[in-house]
């Protein structure tokens, strides 16, 4: 019946020790990830699409297809 | 001292022999939930009275015997000993039980069960949907959403093909 004393103090330290930089790499990772997989490629799209992007079309079609009170279709 | 003497009386469970006057009128009955229990639990581990109360004739030598050197009690009888003041060891009592099959079934039931008061509910409780679910009208909104280019850039107009009046492939 002569078991080793158990660790009495420290407890807390210990594990932080060993959880704590997994839980930054993590972080960092999963940061990185969603900077990857979708904040660039939505600052992509934008871009993409403001490239090309002509106002005065896109107002004409709006306005013929009626949507705007303050502009009516040209036939009205 | 005298406390110790006291823990003792109610370690052997004195208390339901002990009687409760009460002003000359006679003997108040002691109930049993009022005596100390034995129960066992991880962060009280050493409950108020002993677990066996009555012992056996084999028990009470066991007991003499304890009052002597422990060093010439065999395992066999140290264990007997533990056994009479507890009920169950740490390893046992912490053991895990497998109820929560039991749990986990019920809950699929019941929700189960409400599924099917649900699906009732649909067919006779409800009456129609506002006539803005109708197909045509449905269509009309669609139409709508596009002419006013809804999220043209990542979203729904965006899918949509101007050119060639279709959805993108």
């Amino acid at each position: 019946m002569s078991l080793p004393k158990p660790a009495m103090r420290g407890l807390l330290a210990k594990r932080l020790r060993f959880h704590l930089p997994i839980a930054f790499a993590l972080s960092l990772v999963a940061a990185a990830a969603f900077k990857f997989a979708v904040t660039e490629p939505r600052k992509q799209a934008y871009a993409d699409f403001y490239k090309q992007y002509d106002a005065m079309k896109e107002f004409n079609a709006m306005k013929e297809a009626g949507v705007f009170q303050s502009v009516r279709p040209s036939g009205e | 001292m005298l406390a110790t003497r006291v823990f003792r009386l109610v370690g052997k469970r004195a208390l339901s022999t002990s009687i409760c006057l009460r002003g000359g009128h006679g003997v108040a009955k002691v109930e049993d939930y009022t005596l100390p229990a034995y129960f066992d639990r991880r962060e009280s581990p050493l409950p108020d009275i002993k677990f066996v109360q009555q012992l056996s004739p084999e028990q009470k030598s066991l007991k003499e015997k304890e009052k002597g050197s422990w060093a010439v009690l065999s395992k066999e009888e140290k264990i007997a000993l533990y056994r009479i003041s507890f009920k169950e060891s740490f390893a046992e009592m912490d053991k895990g039980s497998g109820e929560w099959k039991s749990v986990v079934a019920g809950i699929f039931f019941f929700i189960g069960f409400t599924g099917l008061v649900v699906l009732w509910q649909r067919k006779y409780v409800y009456g129609d949907v506002p006539h803005t679910f109708d197909p045509e009208y449905k269509q009309k909104e669609v139409q709508r959403m596009l002419d006013m280019r809804i999220n043209p850039v990542e979203g729904f107009s965006a899918k949509w093909d101007y050119e060639n009046n279709a959805w993108k492939k």
